[in-house]
């Protein structure tokens, strides 16, 4: 049945790539102003006909941003004063609070707080519910903005950021979340302002239950592939995550976006090859950390068989590695989940990551790592994009050519920036795992011994670099040191990846075209998607195997041979 | 692609900060109150039980919600799985605290998680009267990833069935087949895991005497 359920929901996601991909370029592409979006760019004051190069629409990003992040900072701090706030909670802590907001800005969703012990009702609309379309929106107007640049069509304008903002907030994301929405209250999800209900349990005792505004931030949650938990145990939570239903609609509307831009970009060029290509080599990387993860956490823990545990699959029981899992859920449901949101950077959990199997563990941290198996909104298409120049630029180098790409030529100016971006990644995530580990406040942190607790710090600061926001969730994270530099990670994660590709891409837009010869290396075929894998898994193995032995990879070993760490 | 023609009109720093402002709280009204309040008008008017979380009332008491888990521990009631929830103001264990979902984080060498497990596995074992070396199913014996996981396996209901019996005077048939009555399919026979709600059993059981 886990195999059937596998090729069920990636059948469907791959049926919706053509429709909604068409509908995206549509939506990204039509001349014409909306009457409600006319509105919104004379309140807001700005011409929807400027046209901005890459520097422009840089900057604009960089500037709505930090005023986004100024204005919720403020509303943060105030929640103690402000409106719908019926269990009482006082403001975060400054260091807390400047952590959450980097945090849902650069679309990490990376929690330190615990939402239902941090966050008023007004908070988790006003704040947390509003980054969530508007760091969702950002990152898939940066990576149209950026296949403008490929496609070359117009010069050396990439579009008009304020225009993109708003189009995909108003005619894709709000309509959808608001549908999802409604679907998940029916499926057994709150919605509701009233307080928290206490209730008296069949054995007498006083169960007092977290309520809010849930429905509506889980949708733009997984659409957006923000990730964020309204609840502290995030999908996890009934409330979150009621039935088996809910928890296939997260997976595919977390997919959804991702994986339709790529049909989206090949209409852009004009063709769609090379959109299937991407497509194809995403998929192909997904399906085998699908079957990495499920294959480890259905066999379970040994160590756990031993003390009388039965893991086995039968009639009447999933079976697997269960510390950490819910029910409904089992193996296969909760591994395509993992799978999908380390995928789909939206870092939600509907499972503990920490207690999965070093091998399976290992899963969710290299798709991280990776950080462009389909990617979310943003960052992750654009990291593919890095990998195929790269592979036209080491294909180029062996057979001696100058490369092209999409019929423009890579010179130095290109692949420098491109590896500024591809080298920022790795040192951000092995810099700072480094400086944890090698001081002694940053250690007490620690849930695990041995090699799993070095995972929770290398879990950590990839977690925050790639954006994705899910956590081996025992470290205490928060602390003044972890808050300030996962901070930083996630700044570095999303700014040096963003604006360095927008650079290529409007270097590359004002190139003038190479006519395609004998000579022209094609990209759209199945020869060059598979090198791209090939650079994309070499470049990774590289980078992060030596990472990764010293945690998960050890960790795993030791839980075959059934030792047991103090 | 191209939008309409016009010049470039490279606007002040100062004029893009404060459109930048009044984006931010445009949005915040938006996206931040207008969504949310019309989805809790909606979701209030479409499914006004589910809205407020699936609550269950039994002679006019609300006793619990139908989605979310609950601490059994008397022989007469089925048990739920191992709950590492806390006390809300953190002092300590409180198993299904609904206000602070929760789980061990432990990994799976960790010595924590195996002496949790031994003595959890004791637990059932006897509480059951199962032999010494008789194997448990692995989700009555570790922790959810919540804390508030409401179902149990078909496999860790049914083993519980002549403990329940027993304390209720009924035959192990009779409870069975009422467990069996609340088994939950895969959803539309293909999405998630069977299961057995356990409050649902519960208030069927007391429901019959």
């Amino acid at each position: 049945m886990a195999w059937l359920q596998f090729v069920l929901l990636l059948g469907i996601m791959t049926a919706l790539v053509v429709p909604v991909g068409k509908w995206l370029h549509g939506v990204v592409s039509g001349e014409r102003h909306s009457a409600a979006e006319r509105l919104t760019y004379r309140l807001v004051g700005i011409d929807p006909d400027e046209r901005m190069d890459w520097k422009r629409y840089g900057l604009v990003i960089v500037v709505s941003n930090l005023a986004s992040l100024l204005f919720a900072y403020l509303l943060l701090r105030l929640q103690g004063l402000l409106p719908w706030n019926p269990a009482g909670l006082n403001a975060q802590a400054p260091d807390l609070a400047w952590n959450t907001v980097v945090s849902f800005m650069t679309n990490t969703n990376w929690q330190a707080y615990s939402g239902e012990q941090s966050l008023s009702y007004f908070s988790q609309m006003a704040v947390i519910t509003t980054f969530m379309f508007i760091s969702a929106a950002t990152g898939f107007a940066a990576a149209v903005a950026f296949m403008r640049g490929l496609a070359g069509r117009s010069g050396d304008h990439l579009g008009n950021f304020w225009v993109d903002l708003t189009r995909i907030t108003y005619r894709i994301l709000l309509p959808i979340s608001f549908v999802l929405a409604l679907i998940f209250v029916w499926q057994g999800m709150p919605q509701t302002l009233q307080g928290y209900a206490s209730v008296t349990t069949l054995e007498g005792a006083v169960q007092r239950i977290a309520l809010g505004p849930v429905a509506s931030l889980e949708s733009i949650k997984h659409l957006g592939t923000n990730g964020g938990g309204f609840f502290s145990m995030n999908a996890a939570h009934p409330f979150e995550n009621p039935t088996p239903l809910t928890n296939a609609l997260h997976i595919l509307s977390m997919l959804l976006l991702p994986s339709s831009l790529t049909y989206a970009f090949g209409r852009m060029l004009g063709n769609v090859r090379q959109g299937w290509v991407i497509f194809g080599g995403m998929l192909v990387m997904f399906v085998g950390f699908l079957v990495t993860v499920y294959s480890f956490e259905q066999a379970g823990n040994p160590i756990l068989s031993r003390l009388g545990a039965d893991q086995t699959m039968t009639a009447t029981q999933a079976g697997g590695n269960m510390e950490g899992k819910e029910v409904r859920f089992g193996i296969a449901q909760t591994s395509l989940f993992a799978t999908t949101t380390t995928a789909a950077t939206t870092g939600s959990v509907d499972s503990m990551h920490d207690s999965y199997t070093g091998m399976g563990g290992l899963v969710p941290m290299t798709q991280m790592m990776l950080n462009n198996v389909f990617g979310g909104k943003g960052v992750g298409f654009i990291n593919f994009v890095q990998y195929l120049i790269l592979g036209v630029f080491m294909a180029g180098l062996m057979v001696g050519r100058t490369p092209e790409f999409l019929g423009k030529k890579i010179e130095a100016r290109e692949v420098k920036l491109v590896m500024l971006a591809v080298l920022a990644h790795p040192l951000s995530i092995l810099g700072f795992t480094a400086l944890a580990i090698s001081l002694p406040g940053p250690l007490a942190s620690l849930n695990n011994p041995g090699p799993h607790g070095f995972s929770e710090v290398l879990y950590a600061y990839t977690s925050g670099t790639a954006n994705n926001g899910s956590a081996f969730a025992g470290l205490n994270a928060n602390t003044l040191f972890y808050n300030v530099t996962i901070g930083l990670a996630m700044l570095i994660g999303r700014y040096l990846t963003l604006l360095p590709m927008l650079a290529v891409a409007g270097l590359l837009a004002t190139k003038r075209r190479v006519p395609v010869s004998s000579g022209t290396l094609a990209t759209d075929t199945v020869l060059f998607g598979s090198l791209t894998v090939f650079v994309i898994l070499i470049v990774g193995a590289l980078t992060f195997l030596p990472a990764l032995t010293l945690g998960p990879i050890a960790d795993h070993l030791q839980m075959i041979k059934g030792v047991v760490l103090k | 692609m191209t939008l309409q023609e016009s010049s470039v009109r490279p606007v002040p720093l100062s004029r893009l900060l404060l459109s930048s402002l009044r984006a931010a709280v445009l949005f915040t009204l938006i996206a931040g109150l207008a969504y949310p309040l019309l989805t809790t008008a909606m979701a209030g008017l479409m499914f006004p039980n589910q809205a407020q979380g699936s609550l269950i009332s039994r002679d006019g008491q609300a006793i619990g919600s139908a989605v979310l888990g609950q601490n059994f521990m008397a022989p007469q009631y089925l048990h739920g799985r191992p709950s590492m929830t806390n006390k809300t103001d953190g002092s300590g264990p409180q198993p299904y605290n609904a206000e602070n979902s929760g789980a061990s984080n432990w990994g799976p060498t960790n010595a924590k998680l195996s002496e949790a497990v031994r003595e959890r596995v004791a637990a059932v074992r006897s509480e059951n009267g199962l032999s010494a070396t008789a194997s448990v199913p692995v989700d009555l014996v570790t922790a959810s990833s919540s804390g508030l996981d409401p179902d149990v396996t078909l496999a860790s209901a049914l083993l519980q069935v002549n403990r329940i019996a027993q304390a209720r005077s009924l035959t192990p048939e009779q409870v069975e087949s009422l467990v069996r009555v609340h088994l939950t399919p895969r959803q539309f026979g293909v999405l998630g895991e069977p299961r057995v709600n356990v409050l649902a059993v519960n208030l069927a059981l007391d429901a019959r005497q």
